[in-house]
């Protein structure tokens, strides 16, 4: 336990050397992107919680992110800005004059996302398997679909614009505030998730995807595991949700289709269902991929401009991914040093260690 | 301390247990045996409350249990070792026996008692960090019980414990089985292997299609003419 916590110690060391040289260097298009994964961070880890942890496919991410951006954005709005916002039918009165600082607002995002988790997870969860990834995708797309046609409070398919970015992080003005509030959250909800894993709870958590009868028969409480779960779930979603509102600046409904939850649980997949470093790696590698490999939409050696072409070779990439490492890069393993130095012995070609 | 009367189970259509008794009195290994189908399995998830009872009555310790939770079955003191094992086999052997414990919170007897199994089992303390899934069938069974001892129960409750294991290792469980009951258990133990099952309990049930049909003690069903035919191949 205690070589936990200096690893630990150790890892958030070099996170914050790590960003203090970046935040220094990267111009901002790339902090924006280091910004981005940040938040994808956050998303995936999340996801993973329910997904590969419970074992249970629930599809309603982009909901509860569309939840968390737009009480975030609601609430730090001044008045001014609202009613720039809302010119073809005026804010609710109630919304009108609520001016929140950043952080009140980012956890509000956080606590509605949990408490829409708790009343859709709730009526859901009794159900397994692929009615479960139908019915949670059918409320994500019905939250989105409340947010479109309520015109008064989200302003509809207009969406919300010039969405304030914290100017200071702790009470202290600086530059890049706003990117050490994002990986600050990203540490938050990776250390949390890493001790709710491994504790008894957590592990009750994996029981329930292993085998929900033998879980249930021990004595687990399955379906109170399974809400609870759901909301931990949403509340961080809805805090990712919150933060990509603001790296944004504009948010709309249509940017909560299904196809965000799906590219969150392709990351999820890709990094190891069950593996909470995987989760990270993956969602900064394919975060950076993806804008990198921008350069395919627009025109390459010659070729003509191929709008989506870079999708095409981001699903080639991940198809080969699945077909050669079906259990994601970590599979429900965790990064630890022992597997870092086995890595590397494997590169030296020297017999491996046979396990006790 | 457990007694069961006239319960009735049906799943949808099918009337699985059509009013069975019976009484498992502490410190006794009390078994019920019967072909496949017969419902012994059922009788056992009726008391965990896995299943429904549709009519009748579960009494545990003079209380009413046939309504609880499976949580609170659990809290009172029964725990079922489910057919088949069932260990969760991408957790360690370690991680599946804090899970038997975990309705408990006093940290220290957890330990305590986790050496205790590795003192019934000395093979799990050896593979502590295995994976459950790679263990063989005869450890992942030990891993079954061990963990189900974990929860601390009162009455423990055995599906078939012997099923899909080689013969030698079937008589390592039924030792295993005599050496827990030693030590103040109460056991209610299910089995198609009735000669080894009679041969250790105090009393046994037989139960044919949802009825019990004959009852007495291990040595006057081992000599009984009906059960020496069904049951013991004779
Ligand atoms: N989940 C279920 N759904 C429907 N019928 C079941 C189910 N489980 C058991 N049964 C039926 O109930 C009867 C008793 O089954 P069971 O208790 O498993 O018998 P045993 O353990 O004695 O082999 C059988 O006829 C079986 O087909
Ligand atoms: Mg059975």
């Amino acid at each position: 336990m205690k070589r936990k916590i200096i690893t630990s110690l150790i890892i958030i060391g070099i996170v914050i050397v790590i960003l203090i040289l970046l935040q220094n260097t990267l111009g901002n298009f790339k902090l924006r992107i280091l910004n981005l994964a940040g938040i994808y961070v956050i998303f995936a880890v999340s996801m993973n919680l329910i997904n590969g942890f419970t074992g249970q496919l629930a599809l309603g991410h982009a909901g509860f992110i569309a939840v968390g951006a737009y009480t975030y954005t609601l609430l730090v709005m001044d008045s001014d800005l609202k009613s720039m916002n809302f010119f073809l039918e005026p804010i609710v009165p109630f919304l009108s004059s609520v001016h929140w600082p950043f952080l009140p607002a980012v956890i509000m995002g956080g606590l509605l996302a949990g408490l829409a988790g708790l009343l859709i997870g709730a009526p859901v969860l009794r159900l397994r398997g692929d009615y479960l990834a139908i019915a949670t995708l059918g409320f994500g797309e019905i939250i989105r679909t409340v947010f479109t046609n309520t015109q008064s409070i989200t302003n509809g398919s207009l969406g919300l614009k010039a969405i304030p970015m914290p100017k200071s992080f702790l009470f202290i003005e600086m530059k890049n505030a706003f990117t050490w509030w994002v990986w600050t959250a990203v540490i938050i909800t990776v250390i949390f998730h890493f001790l709710l894993v491994s504790s008894s709870y957590g592990r009750a958590l994996k029981a329930i995807r292993e085998d929900e009868k033998a879980a249930e028969a021990m004595g687990v409480n399955i379906f109170k595991h399974k809400v609870w779960a759901m909301v931990i779930s949403s509340f961080f979603a809805g805090i990712g949700g919150a933060l990509l509102a603001s790296l944004m600046t504009t948010i709309d409904p249509l940017m909560f289709r299904f196809t965000l939850t799906f590219n969150i649980l392709l990351i999820v997949v890709l990094g190891g269902m069950g593996s909470i470093s995987g989760s990270v790696i993956s969602a900064v590698v394919v975060t950076i991929l993806m804008e990198w490999l921008r350069f395919l939409d627009q025109g390459f050696m010659g070729l003509p401009e191929i709008p989506g072409l870079r999708m095409v070779v981001f699903s080639t990439l991940l198809l080969l991914v699945v077909l050669f490492y079906p259990r994601g890069l970590m599979g429900n393993e965790e990064l630890s040093w022992n597997k870092i130095t086995k890595m590397f012995q494997r590169f030296h070609m020297q017999p491996r260690e046979v396990r006790k | 301390m457990l007694k069961i009367n006239n319960l009735h189970v049906y799943y949808g259509g099918i009337h699985a247990l059509k009013g069975i008794s019976l009484e498992v009195p502490e410190n006794k290994i009390i078994t019920l045996i019967g072909a496949n189908g017969a419902g012994k399995s059922t009788t056992l998830r009726a008391i965990s409350r896995l299943v429904s009872a549709s009519e009748g009555e579960i009494i545990f310790n003079n209380e009413d249990i046939s309504k609880l939770k499976t949580t609170e079955v659990v809290k009172r003191g029964i725990t079922l070792v489910p057919e088949g094992r069932r260990v969760f086999p991408d957790l360690t052997v370690l991680e599946n026996l804090k899970l038997g414990a975990y309705l408990r919170n006093d940290k220290k007897a957890i330990k305590d008692d986790i050496n205790h199994v590795y003192e019934f089992f000395p093979r799990l303390k050896e593979r502590e960090w295995q994976l459950a899934g790679t263990l063989s069938g005869g450890e992942q069974q030990m891993l079954a019980i061990g963990r189900a001892l974990m929860s601390k129960p009162k009455l423990l409750m055995m599906d078939e414990p012997s099923l899909g294991l080689a013969p030698l290792i079937v008589q390592d469980v039924f030792e295993i089985i005599k050496m827990i009951h030693q030590e103040g258990m109460t056991i209610l133990l299910i089995e198609q292997n009735a000669m080894a099952a009679l041969k250790i309990a105090d009393y046994g049930y037989v139960l044919e299609t949802g009825t019990i049909t004959l009852e007495g003690t291990g040595q006057e069903l081992l000599n009984n003419e009906q059960v020496k035919k069904a049951y013991l191949g004779e």
